[in-house]
């Protein structure tokens, strides 16, 4: 179906089921019980998890294929936001345009840079990779935030102010970002027992442009030219001496990714009208690259798991505090409940950083593939456990 | 004129002369071989044809233009492909999808951003290659991994890569070195039938005589960057020079 094979298409509906259906995955407690911190089925959150799922499909098209690993594309995101945010205050708060505007401005961005950092491979591209985030945040920061030219806003970030121009602007559309009248905030809330469930516009509007944006990768890897970028990722040298010209080909990758990350930074600007030069910051390009690795690099939906995975993190952990932490010890003698608050509480709260950093380390040395290889390791498990039991059936099936 | 015709061409490594005034030609569909000792300069030569080295005087001409300046993957279009000492093969992908490569870029070219269909379904391609692998007596191999295949069958693709572009000159760096001597005999019969069958023009680099002697049209030798003799294989066997600066030593 869609041009892709069985096990694509299957993997394809299973994303878009587990993306529809998230509201419902999400909140899983009930809205009253000490569990429903966990809940991560709010709109802010779960659009953040298919945004950055997003920002990581199109890192991995790079990262995963080529094996080129860049620090800058937070920068991309970035610019993306800016672009977005740039329309809402001279135009219209309609999403669509700010979102075509983020791509393209995100495209002819990552073109000039990748032109310039693939003159070199390896380390020596993504040190140069590192250096593009930084000059972009300095620039964003101070240098474009003066009076007479006031690109960024500076430290404040760019916002939409009542006396910006807002030419399209009419009466009677949302005074908010919206899909041609349709706010990006109007939330339906359903409440079934003790449990609700929120369904909000913008989350199903990021969460379709998600679906897209994944099938188009699934293409993408299945293509011709992924097998190209593979090949490059295998021996450069190879390729050349093959006839093929490696820089254009990476050079693709690199737009197509820079492209993914623009559309993710105008779909953050969309669903909260403000972009902020931190957003360049090297650190959120490592955290792409966390995500991608965690995840799984090279494989379809590993960016997607790695991204839920740190937002989840980042969101639902770092609100974890001592209160809680007594709470949940609280069935506990006074002193061993103390004991156990004190060892938890580096790991949560602000400290949830530190949990990541160890998870992320245990999955890099023991599951180089990331959490689909781990995914993948307890299949197989299962499958040759299955076929001891049943010794009739001598063959084996083929490796995926 | 020959397909490929070298004019004096001299290359240095700091104080080291690797090549001196080399002047060769090489007959088209012919087999030309090009033996010497250790650090003569052969590997240098052959880079100096595929853009891998840029001489420092003379020029190399294929087929009456100059390859000088041109980047590898230029070269390659203009119908030369090489072999390496080393297999070189793309190791993370199948034996199908290695020889798929060769095929995209004989059709489409050094770029092409064919990024939407599925690359099974473009049918000549896979055709095409499934065919050289039938020549390759790979067959069989198809989906393997290529990286685990044993050294023998790697240089065999490797080989089958650069035949499936059908090059006029394929540039061979000592296709047997390391190997077996059954794989040895096999890439012998593998070579023969390849020079019997096509139209081609091969030029190799061997240390092992038994190759050279058995494929070879032509010799010529190269001892310290500078060529000693030209010659057919018959009168290369007995000539004095040779004897003395090649032959002599390894016999
Ligand atoms: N890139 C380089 N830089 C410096 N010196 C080099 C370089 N490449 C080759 N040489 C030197 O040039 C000389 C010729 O080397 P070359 O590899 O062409 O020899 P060869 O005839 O292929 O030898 P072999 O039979 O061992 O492969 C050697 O002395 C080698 O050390
Ligand atoms: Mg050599």
């Amino acid at each position: 179906m869609f041009g892709l094979d069985k096990k694509d298409t299957t993997l394809l509906l299973v994303v878009a089921a587990l993306t529809m259906l998230a509201p419902f995955l999400l909140n899983p407690f009930p809205t009253e019980s000490g569990m429903a911190q966990f809940n991560a089925g709010y709109p802010d959150l779960m659009q953040k998890f298919v945004i950055f799922g997003i920002f990581a499909i199109g890192f991995n098209i790079l990262f995963g294929l080529t094996g080129y690993l860049s620090f800058g594309h937070a920068a991309f995101l970035g610019v993306g936001s800016y672009a977005a945010v740039w329309i809402f205050k001279l135009f219209t708060y309609n999403v669509f345009p700010a979102i075509l505007l983020s791509v393209i401005v995100a495209a002819l961005f990552s073109l000039l840079i990748g032109f310039v950092s693939l003159r070199r491979s390896g380390i020596y591209f993504s040190i140069l990779t590192l250096a593009f985030p930084q000059m972009s945040f300095a620039l964003a920061y101070s240098v474009l935030s003066n009076p007479k030219f006031n690109l960024t806003n500076g430290e404040t970030g760019l916002q939409v102010y009542a006396d910006d121009p807002q030419r399209f602007h009419r009466e009677g559309l949302p005074d908010l970002p919206h899909l041609f009248g349709l706010s990006m905030r109007s939330t339906h809330t359903m409440e079934i027992g003790a449990w609700s469930f929120d369904f909000n516009v913008g989350y199903y509007l990021c969460a379709i442009v998600m679906l897209v944006t994944f099938y188009l990768s699934v293409r993408i890897f299945r293509s011709p030219f992924g097998m190209m970028l593979r090949a490059v990722k295998s021996n450069q040298q190879r390729m050349n001496y093959t006839g093929l010209n490696t820089r254009p080909y990476t050079l693709a990758a690199f737009v197509i990714s820079g492209m993914y990350a623009g559309l993710a930074g105008g779909l953050l600007a969309a669903m909260d009208p403000l972009a902020g030069a931190e957003r360049m910051q090297w650190t959120a390009s490592g955290e792409v690259v966390l995500m991608t690795i965690l995840g799984g690099a090279g494989t379809l939906i590993g960016p997607i798991l790695g991204a839920g995975f740190i937002k989840y993190f980042e969101n639902i952990f770092s609100k974890i505090n001592d209160n809680v932490l007594h709470q949940w010890f609280s069935f506990m003698p006074d002193g061993i409940e103390d004991f156990m608050v004190f060892i938890v509480h580096p790991f949560v709260g602000k400290g949830w950083h530190l949990t990541l950093g160890i998870l992320f380390m245990l999955v890099v040395i023991f599951l180089p593939g990331g959490l689909v290889d781990g995914g993948q390791r307890i299949g197989r498990w299962l499958r040759s456990r299955g076929q001891k039991e049943d010794k009739t059936t001598g063959t084996t099936e083929p490796a995926e | 004129m020959g397909i490929l015709e070298v004019k004096d061409v001299s290359k240095r490594f700091g104080g080291l002369k690797a090549l001196t005034d080399v002047n060769l030609s090489v007959a088209e569909n012919t087999v030309h071989a090009i033996i010497g000792p250790n650090g003569a300069g052969k590997s240098t030569l052959l880079n100096c044809f595929v853009g891998k080295l840029i001489p420092d005087t003379g020029s190399v001409m294929f087929d009456g233009e100059s390859v000088l300046g041109r980047a590898p993957y230029e070269i390659n279009q203009m119908g030369i492909s090489r072999v390496f000492q080393t297999p070189e093969i793309f190791g993370d992908l199948t034996v199908l999808e290695n020889m798929m490569i060769p095929c995209f870029a004989k059709r489409d070219g050094s770029f092409e951003l064919n990024a939407l269909p599925n690359m099974m379904g473009q049918k000549d391609i896979v055709e095409r290659a499934e065919e050289v692998l039938e020549d390759m007596n790979m067959a069989d191999k198809r989906h393997d991994h290529s990286a685990s295949m044993s050294r023998g069958d790697k240089r065999r693709l490797e080989i089958g890569m650069c035949l499936s572009q059908e090059p006029r000159l394929l540039l061979l760096d000592e296709p047997t070195a390391g190997m077996a001597r059954a794989d040895t005999n096999n890439t012998i019969d593998l070579l023969k039938e390849i020079r019997d069958r096509r139209n081609i023009t091969i030029a190799i680099i061997e240390h092992d005589m038994h190759v050279v002697f058995s494929l070879a049209e032509r010799i010529t030798v190269l001892a310290q960057g500078t060529p000693l003799v030209e010659d057919t294989p018959d009168n290369i066997k007995g000539h004095p020079k040779v004897r003395e600066a090649y032959l002599g030593e390894s016999a």
